[in-house]
C-alpha cells in the first residue's frame, strides 16, 4: 500500500469529491427534497457532509503516506485569457487536510444535531416548510468551505471565502422576516446585511492584496507567490500582508469589523456553531497560516497581526462579561479566541494557532450546541407552562403529527436565550448541564482539557517572543474563565427564574449524541499536540507544509500562571454570581460596583452606536442627498423634464408645430388651395350662361386661325 | 364694264342692304321679311350663275316654306319687340369689331393667296333649264343616291322630332 | 363676265354679316335667321365655284343643304317654341342657368 514518492498516489484523486458531494446532497434535497421527510433531508444531507469527512480522511491518509509532501490535483481551466492561466487545483497537504477535517468533522457532527434542532425550531416558529432550505445552505456552506481550504492559488481561496460569506448571509438571516423573538421585524436580515457587509470591507482588503499579489508576482498560485516574494521589495510584502490582515478582520472577526458576529446569532444555534464559531471565522487564520512564508518576511505586519489578535481578545473579553444573552457571550467568547488564534500566528506561532484552531472548534462548537439545546429546553418548558398540562410536545417523538402551536397565546415576549429567565437547569438538564461544563471547562484552559494545552503553547510563545501580547492575553484569559463561570452560575445553578426554566426538558438524543462526541474531542483534543518530546503531532504534521516549526516544551511557569489566573476567575465568578445565585428580576450584582464600566460593557463599548453615527448615518445622508438632490431633483426634473424635455417639447411644439408646420407649411398649403380658389373664381366668370359670349369666343378662335394662315 | 358686272353690284348691293336691314331691325317681322328679300336676291344669283333648279329651289323651299315657318313662330310667340336691356356691353363692340376682321381677313386671303379659278362664263351656256334638271337629276340619283337617301329619313326625322318636341300634355294648347 | 372672287368676297360678307347677327341679337329667332343666312352665304359661295369649276357637285351639294337647313329650321324652332313655353321669352340672355 507504501508508494513511491516520486508518484503521488493514494486517494489525491478523490479531492474533488471534497466539494462535489456535499453539492450533490443540496441537490438531491433540492429537487426531491419535496418529497422527502424530515429524517431523510437531513440524513442526505449529513450523509453528505460525511461523505466529504470520509474523503478529507481519506486525503489525510494519503499524505501521510507521501510523506507529507504537498499534492496539486489540478480539477478544471477556469480563466484561459492570453498569457493568463488561472485554475481549480485542488492542494492537498498537511495544512489543508487539517482544515478538511475540521471542517467536514466538525460540520457532519453539526448537521446531525441540526436535524433535531431544527425539527423543534420550525415548529416553534410556525413553518414546518423551511426545514428543507436549511439542509441545502448547510450543505452549500460545507462545500463553499471546502473550495477555500482546498484551493491551491489565493484565487480560488478567494472563491470560496465568497462563498462561505454567501452561506453565513443566508444561513443569519434564515428567519428573515422575524426577529430571534420570533416577532415580525427587519431584526434577522438586518443581521444578515451587517455581516455580509462588513465581511465585503474585508473582502475589500483581500482583493487589493490580491491585485498586488498578482501586480508583483503575475501569479495567485501559493508555490509561485511563495517563491517570487523573496526577490520583491519588502514593502510590496508588508502591503500584501496588512490588506490581508484587513480581510482577515473581517472574516474571523476582529477590531474593527468584528461587529457582524454577535448580531449573527440571530440565526439558529447551529448555524452560530458551525459558521461562526468552528469554521467560517477560522478562514482568517487558515489564510494567516498558509502565508506564513509571506509573513515572516515581514515582522512588522507580524506585529500588527499579533497585536490585533491581543488587543481583539481582551475588548471582546470584557464585552462578554456584560452580556445577558447565552448566544452573545459565547460570540464575544469566538471573537475573543479568535484574537488568540490571530495573536497567535502573527507572533509566528502557527502550529498553536492551528491548534488553538481545532480545539476551539471542538469546545466552542460544543457549548453552542449545548446552549442549543438549552434554549430548546426553555422553549419546551415555556410551551408546557402556558399549555398547562398540553402535552402534544414530546420527547424525541419524530414523525409527522400536527402540532398545533399557537405562538399568539403566549401574551408576554418570552426570550428563551436570555440567561436572566434561567436558573437551576442542572437539575431539569442534566446531560446538557455536563456537556456544557466540559465545554466551560476546555474554553478556560484548565488541565487536563483541550483547551488548556492550546492556549498555553499560545501564550508560551508569546511570553517568549512578545511580552505586550503575553500580558494582553493573559487578561483576556482572566476574563474568559470569569465570563464562562458566570455563565454557569447563572444558567445551571440556584432556582429558576422564570416558570420556562423550571418546567425545562432535556433534548432528545439526537441533539445530545453529537454533543457528547464534541465533549470526548474537547477532553481528549489535547493530545494533538501536547508539548513533550514526541508529542508534537500536529507540529510534525504541519512541518511538512509550514517548514519553520518552533516545538516548545511545557514551560511550567507559564503553565502555572494561566491555571491560577482561570481557577481566580472562576472563584471570583463563583463568588458573585454562585454564592447567592440570582433572583428573578435582580439586576447584575455588578452594576453597581462597576458603575459605568458595566454599562459599556453591556452595551459593547457602544463600538456599534460609534459605527452608526460616524458611518453609516452619514452614509445614509449622502446617499439620500445623492438621490433625492442630486437623482432626482437636478438630474431628472431640472436636466431631464426641464432642459431635455422642455427643449423637446419646445422643439417639436413651437419650431417645428407652430412656425414649420402651421405658420409655414399649412399656410403655404391654404394659400395654395385659396388660390386656386380665387382663380377658379376669377375664371368662373368666362363661363357666364351667354350662348353670345361663348359664340363670341369662337368667332375668335376663327379669326386667330385665320389670321395664322395669312400669316403663314 | 359689261351688264352682268352692273347686274351683279347692284344685286350684290341689295343683298348686303338687306342682310343689314335684318340685323338691325327692332321688329322680328321686318327682320323675316328682309331675310326673305334677301333670299330672293341669291336666288337671282343662283339664276345669274347658271343654276336655275337651284334658284326655284332656294325661293320655293327657303323664301317660301322657312321664312313662313319662322314668320309663323314670331306670331305665336309675339316675339316682334323685345325691351332693349343691356346685359353684356361689351359684347355688341366686340362682335362688331371681331366680325369686321374676319372680314377683312378673309378677303385679303381671297385676294392674295386664292388661285385664279377662272371667270364665270354667261349663262347661255347652261341656260337650258330642262337640260340642267335633267342633269342635276342624273347626277343625283347616279352618284349621290346615299346621301338622297339618308337626307330622306332625316327629314323624316325631323318631322318626327318636331312633333315629338311639341306635343303636349292633354289639356294644353298647342 | 364677273370674276369668281367678286362672288366670294359677297359671301364673305354675308357671312360676316351672318355672324354678327348672331353674336349681337338677343331674339332667339333673329339668331336663327342669322345662321340661315350664313348657310345661305356659304351656298351661294358653293355654287359660284361649280359654275366656274364646271362641276355638278356644287349645286347636288346646295341641294342637300338646302333640304338639311329645312330639315333643321323645323326642329330648331320646335325647340325655340318649347324653350318659350317654359321661360316665357326667347331672349337668349335669360337663359343663362347654366353659368358657372
Amino acid at each position: 500500500m507504501f508508494l513511491s514518492e516520486a508518484t503521488p498516489s493514494g486517494f489525491f484523486f478523490l479531492a474533488p469529491w471534497l466539494v462535489f458531494l456535499p453539492v450533490i446532497g443540496l441537490l438531491i434535497n433540492i429537487i426531491f427534497g419535496g418529497r422527502f421527510s424530515e429524517k431523510v433531508i437531513g440524513t442526505v444531507a449529513s450523509l453528505a457532509s460525511g461523505a466529504a469527512f470520509v474523503v478529507s480522511v481519506l486525503l489525510a491518509w494519503s499524505v501521510a503516506a507521501g510523506h507529507g509532501g504537498a499534492v496539486s490535483v489540478p480539477f478544471a481551466e477556469w480563466i484561459h485569457i492570453g498569457g493568463l492561466e488561472l485554475d481549480w487545483t485542488f492542494r492537498v497537504d498537511s495544512l489543508s487536510t487539517t482544515m478538511m477535517l475540521v471542517v467536514s468533522g466538525v460540520g457532519t457532527l453539526i448537521h446531525i444535531y441540526a436535524i433535531g434542532y431544527m425539527h423543534e425550531d420550525v415548529r416553534f416558529k410556525n413553518d414546518p416548510g423551511r426545514f428543507r432550505r436549511f439542509f441545502v445552505f448547510l450543505n452549500l456552506f460545507i462545500a463553499m468551505m471546502m473550495i477555500l481550504v482546498s484551493g491551491d492559488s489565493y484565487l480560488m481561496l478567494f472563491v470560496g471565502w465568497e462563498g462561505v460569506g454567501l452561506c453565513s448571509f443566508l444561513l443569519i438571516g434564515f428567519w428573515y422576516e422575524m426577529d430571534t423573538l420570533a416577532r415580525p421585524s427587519w431584526a434577522n436580515s438586518n443581521a444578515a446585511k451587517k455581516a455580509f457587509v462588513t465581511n465585503r470591507v474585508g473582502d475589500f482588503g483581500f482583493l487589493i492584496a490580491g491585485f498586488i499579489m498578482f501586480w508583483a508576482f503575475g501569479s495567485f498560485q501559493f508555490d509561485e507567490v511563495f517563491e517570487a516574494a523573496h526577490s520583491v521589495a519588502p514593502g510590496v510584502i508588508v502591503a500584501i500582508t496588512l490588506f490581508m490582515l484587513v480581510g482577515v478582520a473581517g472574516k474571523s472577526a476582529q477590531i474593527p469589523l468584528y461587529v457582524w458576529l454577535p448580531d449573527a446569532m440571530a440565526g439558529p444555534t447551529p448555524v452560530s456553531a458551525l459558521i461562526h464559531a468552528a469554521t467560517m471565522v477560522t478562514a482568517g487564520v487558515y489564510l494567516v497560516t498558509r502565508s506564513a512564508e509571506l509573513y515572516m518576511l515581514v515582522p512588522q505586519a507580524q506585529y500588527i497581526v499579533a497585536m490585533t489578535g491581543a488587543i481583539t481578545a481582551l475588548f471582546a473579553a470584557t464585552i462578554a462579561v456584560g452580556q445577558y444573552d447565552i448566544k452573545k457571550v459565547l460570540a464575544y467568547s469566538t471573537i475573543s479566541q479568535l484574537g488568540f488564534m490571530v495573536a497567535a500566528v502573527g507572533m509566528g506561532a502557527f502550529v498553536a494557532g492551528m491548534f488553538h484552531l481545532v480545539t476551539h472548534a471542538f469546545f466552542k462548537a460544543l457549548l453552542f450546541l449545548s446552549a442549543g439545546s438549552v434554549i430548546l429546553g426553555l422553549e419546551r418548558g415555556h410551551h408546557h407552562a402556558a399549555h398547562g398540562h398540553h402535552d402534544d410536545h414530546g420527547k424525541g417523538k419524530k414523525g409527522k403529527r400536527k402540532e398545533e402551536h399557537h405562538e399568539e397565546e403566549h401574551h408576554e415576549v418570552f426570550d428563551p436565550g436570555d440567561m436572566r429567565n434561567m436558573g437551576g437547569l442542572r437539575k431539569t438538564m442534566p446531560v446538557t448541564f455536563w456537556l456544557y461544563m466540559i465545554g466551560t471547562l476546555a474554553l478556560a484552559g484548565i488541565f487536563p482539557f483541550a483547551g488548556f494545552w492550546s492556549k498555553d503553547e499560545i501564550l508560551l510563545d508569546a511570553s517568549l517572543h512578545y511580552p505586550t501580547v503575553y500580558v494582553l492575553l493573559s487578561i483576556a484569559a482572566f476574563f474568559t474563565a470569569f465570563y464562562m463561570g458566570r455563565q454557569i452560575w447563572m444558567v445551571f445553578f440556584g432556582e429558576a427564574r422564570h416558570e420556562a426554566a423550571a418546567h425545562a426538558e432535556e433534548s432528545k438524543p439526537i441533539i445530545t449524541v453529537p454533543l457528547m462526541v464534541l465533549a470526548a474531542l474537547s477532553l481528549l483534543g489535547g493530545a494533538l499536540n501536547l508539548p513533550f518530546e514526541g508529542f508534537h503531532n500536529l507540529g510534525h504534521w504541519l512541518e511538512y507544509t509550514l517548514h519553520e516549526v518552533e516545538a516548545l516544551p511545557l514551560d511550567l511557569k507559564v503553565a502555572g500562571i494561566s491555571t491560577v489566573l482561570a481557577l481566580t476567575a472562576i472563584l471570583i465568578s463563583w463568588l458573585i454570581y454562585g454564592r447567592n445565585p440570582l433572583k428573578a428580576g435582580q439586576i447584575d450584582p455588578l452594576k453597581r460596583p462597576l458603575g459605568f464600566l458595566f454599562t459599556g460593557m453591556e452595551n459593547k463599548w457602544f463600538v456599534d452606536e460609534g459605527y452608526f453615527a460616524v458611518i453609516i448615518n452619514p452614509f445614509k445622508k449622502l446617499s439620500q442627498f445623492l438621490a433625492d438632490v442630486v437623482d432626482w431633483r437636478f438630474w431628472h426634473d431640472f436636466v431631464h423634464d426641464t432642459i431635455i424635455a422642455g427643449t423637446y417639447n419646445w422643439f417639436s411644439n413651437i419650431a417645428l408645430n407652430v412656425y414649420a408646420d402651421q405658420k409655414g407649411i399649412d399656410a403655404f398649403a391654404n394659400w395654395l388651395g385659396d388660390a386656386t380658389q380665387s382663380l377658379s373664381g376669377a375664371m368662373r366668370k368666362v363661363q357666364n350662361g351667354f350662348v353670345r359670349s361663348y359664340a363670341l369666343s369662337v368667332l375668335l378662335g376663327v379669326v386667330l386661325i385665320v389670321g395664322y394662315l395669312i400669316l403663314k | 364694264m359689261s351688264l352682268e358686272l352692273i347686274l351683279f353690284l347692284i344685286l350684290a348691293l341689295v343683298a348686303i342692304a338687306t342682310a343689314i336691314g335684318m340685323l338691325f331691325s327692332h321688329n322680328a317681322v321686318y327682320s323675316a321679311l328682309f331675310l326673305v328679300l334677301n333670299f330672293v336676291t341669291v336666288a337671282v344669283f343662283y339664276l345669274l350663275l347658271g343654276a336655275p333648279f337651284i334658284a326655284m329651289a332656294q325661293i320655293t323651299v327657303y323664301a317660301g316654306a322657312i321664312m313662313v315657318l319662322f314668320l309663323f313662330v314670331i306670331m305665336l310667340l309675339g316675339a316682334e319687340r323685345l325691351p332693349d336691356t343691356r346685359v353684356l356691353p361689351w359684347q355688341r363692340p366686340l362682335a362688331i369689331g371681331l366680325a369686321f376682321v374676319l372680314a377683312v381677313e378673309s378677303v385679303y386671303l381671297l385676294v392674295t393667296k386664292a388661285r385664279p379659278v377662272g371667270d364665270i362664263l354667261p349663262p347661255e351656256a347652261t341656260v337650258n333649264a330642262v337640260e340642267n334638271l335633267r342633269m342635276l337629276g342624273t347626277t343625283l340619283f347616279r352618284y349621290y343616291l346615299l346621301p338622297f337617301e339618308v337626307t330622306s329619313i332625316l327629314l323624316l326625322v325631323a318631322m318626327v322630332g318636331a312633333i315629338v318636341l311639341t306635343r303636349k300634355e292633354k289639356g294644353e294648347q298647342k | 363676265m364677273v370674276p369668281v372672287e367678286y362672288y366670294i368676297i359677297l359671301s364673305a360678307i354675308l357671312f360676316t354679316i351672318g355672324v354678327t347677327g348672331v353674336l349681337i341679337r338677343r331674339n332667339a329667332l333673329i339668331i336663327f335667321m342669322s345662321i340661315e343666312l350664313m348657310l345661305n352665304a356659304a351656298n351661294l359661295a358653293i355654287v359660284a365655284f361649280s359654275s366656274a369649276l364646271k362641276s355638278f357637285s356644287g349645286q347636288i351639294f346646295v341641294f342637300f343643304v338646302i333640304a338639311v337647313a329645312a330639315a333643321e329650321v323645323a326642329v330648331g324652332l320646335a325647340l325655340i317654341v318649347e324653350i318659350f313655353k317654359s321661360k316665357h321669352s326667347i331672349d337668349v340672355d335669360q337663359m343663362s342657368s347654366l353659368k358657372g
